[in-house]
């Protein structure tokens, strides 16, 4: 298949291009694939699609969709061809994202504190103070080096002028970086000419990063900390990264069950009797934590765990009560609150986005529901969605009794359209839209292995990436030049 | 390790072991119902499904399809194969990040092929091959277990829960068979009349060809009985059983530390001493059901204990220790 038929997609209204320029030539970090893509017959492309969906799925990297004894499991759909990022491009993204994960821990830090940046206006108090995700129980609670937020996913879309912008950061229990992760080793063993001659930063060291990370949050008087991975079990839809990820950093997968406390001492209950725990990853939301700080149902966590945590005794990542940080109405002032903490413009924009408590901004946008994309503020994964351009009447009415009704729980953007990258669709090579979310680990310093999770729009012209929601993947290669 | 690791590899262990058992059984009963009167028939029947705790809608029936149907495929059936290897599943699925992947490839497989299997595509066709790939699929998942995991804590407990497993089973084999063919109404019948059932028996425990090499085809009672019971070569016999689960768990208490471990191994040592110095003759002579029973019961004892010791022991106490 010859790629060309690509440039037939481009116009003025077209999207940011990954591959080719406006001018309809292939950008040079594309053009050893462009090239590669032009040799290689058809059928061998759709052999190695095929050798890496049963890689896939022989390795049990998938997603599970699980009855009572159906165990029916599905690979996210991946990608073969690479989504290639510049040197130069990475280290401007490196440095917006390392000052975006400061900004925010010291904003967390700030809220749950003296709250300087409330008194001072810059961020409305009551904005933080409605937001579904504020745990009063963490104000005056100090929290590790002040870590709020250990492990970041962070969502980058490309606009039509090729500038990255975040689209929503993920700070309560961020997931997809075991698949980007299984996207590199497939791709190795797919394409490994290709791959060893592009000279494509390595992404291996994740699991030891993320190690070092946990470690820096535990206790004082600790050397030797105990760090787990707190899941919510195998019914858990990312389960499979639990277990890789803690097989990667050769730590105990635990359940709510395996833990207990006493004492304010977290421990976990093994064969040899009952074993300290000085450090939690995990990756279980606020809500279900605790039965006895939070909801009171859940099944999933450990009694006592918040007073232990309160004490010091354990370190949880993400700290509790990040989830404020990533409400969608807070993101809107997030350059703010880079200028006020950093003293610095950001170097990556936000998404232009709209208050539906503001009266001006909620009159502008019901006025052009069918251009804007109206996002509920503390859903994600996709949830509780309007993209404009692709509803019903019938939906927009919807949305907007919603927002009248509710304004401080929607935000609306313009529909932007999402750079498209291209992929390998039943044997043809078509253009579709894709993002890019990078993960970002805090701990002594901050550390971004280079690279991140490029999820597709797999469905033609769909702007919804969300593995959630019939997404894909493919690997992202940041090049050393 | 974890306890609920731990727990959920014993398990699996011991679903997976009775998952065979119970396929020896009713491949072997299928197997020799041919041989014999419809009287014979329905007893045999009576003796095996007593022998694993079918449920007692079985009771009385004689009808094979019927019978192989509910132990087989049901899964509403807890004790069928099917719901065996489901349990077996469920519990390694929980771990699957502490064994090889080739286990679970392995058990996932057997699990699919006997789900996806209807007794009326193999009935008098291949029921013997169905029942001979689930055995041979059990066989090779402790086979890939000892040549591709760790010999450590967790592969010991793989040991702990298919040896128990074993003793157990084998004991109540042997209880409800002897029980039945040597206390028949009007005294014991002669050798002769019931030598399809000793057949059936040894063939149950996969132990006739073994038994043949040390006694010859001659077959008494009380050899079969001390052949199953006591012989410390045969691999299912109940013996071999308790001297493995007391091996696993002296390297247990090695990993975990002997502090907390005296009881389990106690109980252990005990049931292995029991059968090591048993003699058959004095067994015979004073009761072999008691004999049989107090097996039974110290495998149960050793059950608890290792829920006690391992699994579910009360946290106060061991903080405190």
């Amino acid at each position: 298949m010859p790629p060309d038929t690509l440039n037939a997609t481009l116009s003025a209204e077209a999207p940011y291009d990954e591959m080719f320029g406006a001018d309809g030539q292939c950008r040079p970090q594309y053009q050893a694939l462009y090239k590669r893509l032009d040799e290689i017959p058809r059928e061998e492309l759709n052999r190695r699609q095929h050798a890496a969906d049963l890689s896939f799925l022989h390795q049990g990297i998938t997603f599970t969709v699980y009855g009572r004894d159906e165990g029916t499991e599905r690979i996210f759909p991946y990608d073969l061809l690479p989504r290639i990022i510049t040197g130069p491009e990475w280290e401007t993204l490196e440095r917006g994202l390392t000052q975006r994960i400061r900004a925010l821990n010291l904003f967390l830090k700030d809220i749950y504190h003296e709250g300087r940046i409330l008194k001072d206006g810059v961020v409305p108090a009551e904005l933080v103070y409605t937001c579904r995700h504020f745990r009063r129980e963490m104000r005056g609670v100090s929290v590790p080096r002040d870590i709020y937020i250990s492990v970041v996913g962070t969502d980058l879309i490309r606009l039509r002028d090729g500038r990255f912008v975040v689209l929503e950061d993920n700070l309560r229990v961020p997931s997809g970086v075991s698949y980007m992760l299984a996207n590199r080793q497939v791709m190795k063993r797919v394409f490994p000419r290709l791959f060893g001659n592009y000279g494509v930063r390595p992404i291996d060291h994740y699991g030891t990063a993320l190690l070092s990370t946990m470690r820096a949050l535990a206790p004082p008087g600790r050397p030797d900390p105990t760090i787990v991975l707190l899941t919510p079990g195998v019914y858990n839809s990312a389960y499979y990264e639990h277990a890789f990820l803690a097989r990667q950093m050769g730590i105990e997968l635990v359940e709510g069950r395996d833990l207990l406390v006493h004492d304010n001492v977290v421990y976990m209950r093994t064969t040899a009797g009952p074993r300290r725990v000085d450090v939690i990853y995990r990756r279980l939301d606020d809500d279900f934590l605790d039965p006895l700080a939070f909801r009171a149902d859940s099944a999933l966590g450990v009694a006592g765990l918040f007073n232990a945590y309160r004490a010091g005794n354990v370190a949880l990542a993400n700290a509790v009560g990040t989830g404020v940080a990533d409400d969608k109405a807070v993101y809107a002032y997030v350059p703010a609150i880079i200028r006020y903490y950093m003293g610095e413009e950001p170097v990556i924009d936000n998404v232009e986005t709209y208050l539906m408590t503001d009266g001006a901004q909620r009159r502008h946008v019901l006025d052009n529901l069918d251009k804007m994309v109206v996002k509920a503020v503390g859903e994600s994964g996709g949830y509780g969605m309007l993209i404009g351009t692709h509803s019903t009447a019938a939906e927009r009415e919807e949305f907007r009794r919603r927002i009248e009704s509710e304004p401080r729980n929607y935000i609306a953007q313009p529909v932007l359209a999402l750079s498209q990258a291209p992929c390998l669709i039943d044997g043809k090579v078509e253009a579709r839209h894709v993002d890019l979310r990078p993960y970002i680990l805090c701990g002594e310093q901050v550390t971004i292995v280079p690279g991140g999770l490029t999820r597709v729009a797999l469905r033609r012209g769909s702007l919804v990436v969300n593995s959630s929601q019939g997404g894909g993947s493919k690997d992202t290669w940041v090049l050393n030049e | 390790m974890l306890s609920r690791v731990a727990d959920s590899l014993y398990w699996t262990s011991r679903y997976l072991e009775r998952a065979e058992h119970t396929a020896r059984l009713i491949d072997i009963g299928l197997n020799l119902m041919l041989d014999q009167s419809s009287a014979a028939v329905e007893r045999r029947w009576g003796r095996l499904l007593d022998s694993v705790h079918a449920p007692p809608r079985l009771t009385g029936s004689s009808d094979a399809y019927h019978i192989a149907e509910a132990m087989t495929f049901d899964l509403s059936n807890e004790t069928s194969i099917v719901a065996c290897i489901a349990n077996a599943r469920e519990n390694l699925r929980q771990v699957r990040e502490q064994i090889s992947s080739e286990m679970w490839e392995q058990l996932n497989t057997l699990f699919l092929r006997v789900k996806g299997t209807r007794l009326d595509d193999i009935w008098n066709v291949s029921t013997h091959e169905f029942f001979r790939s689930v055995k041979e699929g059990a066989h090779l998942f402790q086979g890939i277990t000892d040549a591709t995991m760790n010999h450590g804590e967790g592969w010991q407990f793989i040991q702990v829960g298919r040896h128990l497993e074993r003793a157990g089973v084998t004991a109540t084999l042997l209880d409800v068979y002897t029980n039945d063919l040597l206390t028949r109404d009007g005294g014991p019948e002669t050798p002769q009349r019931t030598y399809l059932d000793w057949v059936g028996l040894l063939k149950a425990c996969t132990a006739f060809e073994a038994y043949c090499k040390v006694y010859t085809a001659d077959l008494r009672p009380e050899r079969v009985v001390e052949f199953l019971l006591l012989n410390a070569e045969c691999p299912r016999s109940v013996r071999f059983a308790a001297e493995a689960i007391q091996a696993s768990f002296q390297s247990i208490a090695e990993a975990t530390g002997t502090r907390k471990s005296g009881r389990v191994n106690r109980l252990a040592g005990r049931l292995r001493a029991t059968l090591s110095f048993g003699q058959i003759d004095e067994i015979l002579e004073t009761g072999l059901r008691a004999y049989l029973n107090d097996v039974r019961r110290q495998c149960a004892q050793i059950h608890e204990a290792i829920l006690q010791t391992y699994v579910a022991y009360p946290v106060e106490s061991a903080l405190a220790s």
